[in-house]
């Protein structure tokens, strides 16, 4: 396996590049996402089961089907793959930015308008601040299981690490075949890990001391 | 007799004419004050008006649900009144911008209710940064306002409120409200979640300040006794925020005016007189005192001389840091205090207050201090017993003169 990923290096560097690159951007866009629509639900409350259910019906739709749904759509390519991994990426976050949202003490919310902040305030000084740590842990989360769903994006020619696998699944019994498909997963298993520590350490600079656990 | 003048007030605010220089509040106006919740039948304040001068504090009680913190909430708005006007100093709260508004108007509640994720200086530096103060002021108002509820800044001005104690984080959230130095301020039982020695401590020093500030401050309490013992005024309420008396602690003691106030601020009034007197009201009697560092010989000689069993020690700026026995000097050269905490009333603490105090101190008795906490004396079980007769000697020759002379001119005066 060594000799293979010697020949490689260059090749499987990049798509590990590729691959993270893929999930942080999805992550990020999914972040964005999750937020406002969780502030635009605990806004109105009516809308909370809604947001809860859609978030735990939409993980269990099979990413090969929504991939498969997706090409006629936008077509083959990186644009597919980045779609579907925003859209699984932003459940998890919704789902923690609605409970971190309301789990925001009302009395703490009311102190601020009390003090003289306004809505705009109050949310970017007090509810968000203080959702942080929940909504930072449905990242992680999110991240994790994007860093899967984005090898699987592969098939839809995405980028990434997951080609390697599905190089070595198309060629089984093949020279290199079960390598190639090894390299490929344990790559994203080790990605995985390093970008769980490196968000960990984001909660450490960014969750203030006065609320961590 | 409640619709006469109430009999002006010595304590903090007294009833001085709006203007006074030194009065920094402004005077509050309720008019026909309706409050109905969407989907009620009864208003939950049902035509409230009611006048608060300038610099006075006004205590709001009654049972629970009457609509006090309702009330409270509609000069702040963060709830909206169905109708009537509230103005502060004359100008009506809904001609302003909401948030403005509620910028110039402290508001506290219970337990502080402090931004955990924020240090005690940015809590207490949120309605500043808001009014875009620069952020030398900022903190140098910081560390006064830390001063002034006795926190010391260097020590806690960079702790998340977790690491204080309920006590401390009250007094940060008091000292949260008066930041901006706003000419009212509302607090809704910001005592509540405290023990009962704690509580006492942050009333004695809320008195205080507002004997320096003169706010005009608005307080909900369920606890008749602080009622009595902050209140220039107490606002008595029923169901539907209806006034059942309003007036000041003494006349309300002395003259509740209906069956409704007397059984809520309770039978017994010779001993709810015990909140209405201050320590400072008694006579303090002297004991030994040391300061820190004399020589244990001398203070032990000085002590039997006296025939004292303890002596009180006091450190360079005559505050009290010990009360001693004298068996508990024999082991060193020079006095050493033993313990970190010894317990101490305010002058401004009440009768009520003392007697609790002498419950809980080994020596049957509590020293009293003054500003800055200076050493004032101690308060005993014989003063405070004393104080009690003579008070109930002044309310029976009270009660033998109303009967010949008429009620209103045998209470003037006549409380404390
Ligand atoms: N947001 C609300 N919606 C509907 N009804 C309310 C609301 N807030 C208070 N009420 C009702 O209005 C009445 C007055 O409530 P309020 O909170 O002013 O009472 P309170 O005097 O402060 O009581 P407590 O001493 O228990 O704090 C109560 O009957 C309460 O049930
Ligand atoms: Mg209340």
């Amino acid at each position: 396996m060594w000799e293979f990923i010697d020949e490689r290096k260059a090749q499987i560097a990049f798509s590990a590049y590729q691959h993270v690159s893929l999930v942080l951007q999805a992550v990020l866009v999914a972040t964005v996402i999750a937020v406002v629509l969780a502030v635009v639900v605990t806004r109105f409350r009516p809308l909370e089961p809604v947001a809860n259910a859609v978030s735990a019906m939409g993980l269990t739709i099979p990413s090969f089907a929504l991939l498969g749904l997706l090409v006629p759509l936008v077509g083959i390519g990186v644009a597919s793959a980045f779609v579907a991994v925003t859209f699984y990426a932003t459940l998890p976050i919704l789902r923690n930015a609605v409970v971190g949202l309301q789990g925001v003490d009302a009395r703490l919310v009311e102190s601020a308008h009390g003090m003289g902040m306004n809505t705009l305030a109050t949310l970017t000084r007090v509810r968000l601040p203080l959702a942080w740590p929940v909504i930072l842990a449905g990242i992680r989360v999110s991240t994790q299981m994007s860093m899967g769903i984005a090898a699987i994006a592969a098939y839809v020619l995405g980028p990434g690490l997951g080609q390697l696998i599905y190089t070595g699944l198309a060629q089984i019994g093949g020279a290199n075949a079960l390598n190639s498909a090894l390299v490929g997963t344990l790559g994203v298993v080790i990605l995985a890990l390093a970008i769980d520590a490196l968000l960990l350490l984001l909660g450490r600079l960014t969750i203030s001391k006065g609320i961590r656990a | 007799m409640s619709t006469t003048t109430p009999p002006s007030n010595t304590r903090a605010g007294g009833t001085d004419a709006p203007g006074n220089p030194d009065v920094s509040g402004v005077d509050l106006e309720l008019v026909d004050v309706l409050k109905r919740y969407p989907g009620q039948k009864k208003p939950a304040v049902d035509g409230l008006s009611l006048h608060i001068p300038a610099g006075e504090i006004v205590m709001f009680v009654g049972p629970s649900g009457c609509g006090k913190t309702t009330s409270l909430k509609m000069i702040n708005r963060l709830i909206e009144p169905t109708s009537g006007t509230i103005s502060i100093g004359g100008e009506d709260v809904r001609g302003r911008n909401v948030d403005q508004l509620r910028r110039h108007v402290g508001y506290v509640i219970q337990g502080g209710s402090l931004f955990p994720h924020l240090t005690v200086a940015q809590n207490i530096s949120v309605v500043p940064r808001l009014l875009k103060w620069d952020s030398r002021r900022t903190s140098e108002r910081v560390d006064e306002l830390l001063e002034l509820v006795s926190l010391d800044p260097a020590k806690y001005r960079d702790r998340y409120p977790r690491e204080l104690s309920g006590g401390q984080q009250q007094r940060v959230g008091v000292a949260r409200g008066l930041a901006a130095d706003p000419p009212v301020i509302l607090m809704d039982e910001p005592f509540g979640a405290v023990d009962p020695i704690t509580r006492q401590r942050l009333q004695d020093e809320l008195l205080s300040i507002q004997e320096e500030l003169r706010k005009t401050i608005v307080c909900v309490t369920h606890d008749i006794d602080e009622a009595v013992k902050l209140g220039d005024r107490i606002l008595i309420l029923q169901e539907g925020a209806q006034i059942a008396q309003y007036d000041t602690p003494e006349a309300i003691l002395a003259a509740p005016a209906n069956a409704f106030v007397e059984d809520f601020v309770g039978a017994g009034s010779t001993l709810k007189q015990l909140s209405l007197s201050r320590v400072s009201d008694v006579e303090l009697v002297h004991p030994t005192t040391a300061t820190v560092g004399e020589r244990v010989a001398e203070v032990r000689a000085r002590a039997e001389a006296n025939g004292d069993q303890a002596v009180v020690v006091l450190d360079e700026r005559r505050r009290p840091v010990d009360w001693m026995w004298l068996r508990e000097l024999a082991a060193a050269d020079t006095v050493r205090p033993v313990r970190d905490d010894v317990l101490t009333l305010d002058r401004r603490a009440t009768l009520n207050d003392a007697l609790d105090m002498m419950l809980t101190s080994t020596h049957g008795a509590a020293i009293v201090t003054g500003r800055r906490d200076e050493y004032l004396g101690v308060v005993n079980f014989t003063a405070v017993t004393g104080h009690i007769q003579a008070t109930e000697q002044q309310l029976a020759e009270g009660r033998a003169a109303d009967a010949t002379a008429g009620r209103d001119d045998a209470w003037e005066g006549g409380g404390a």
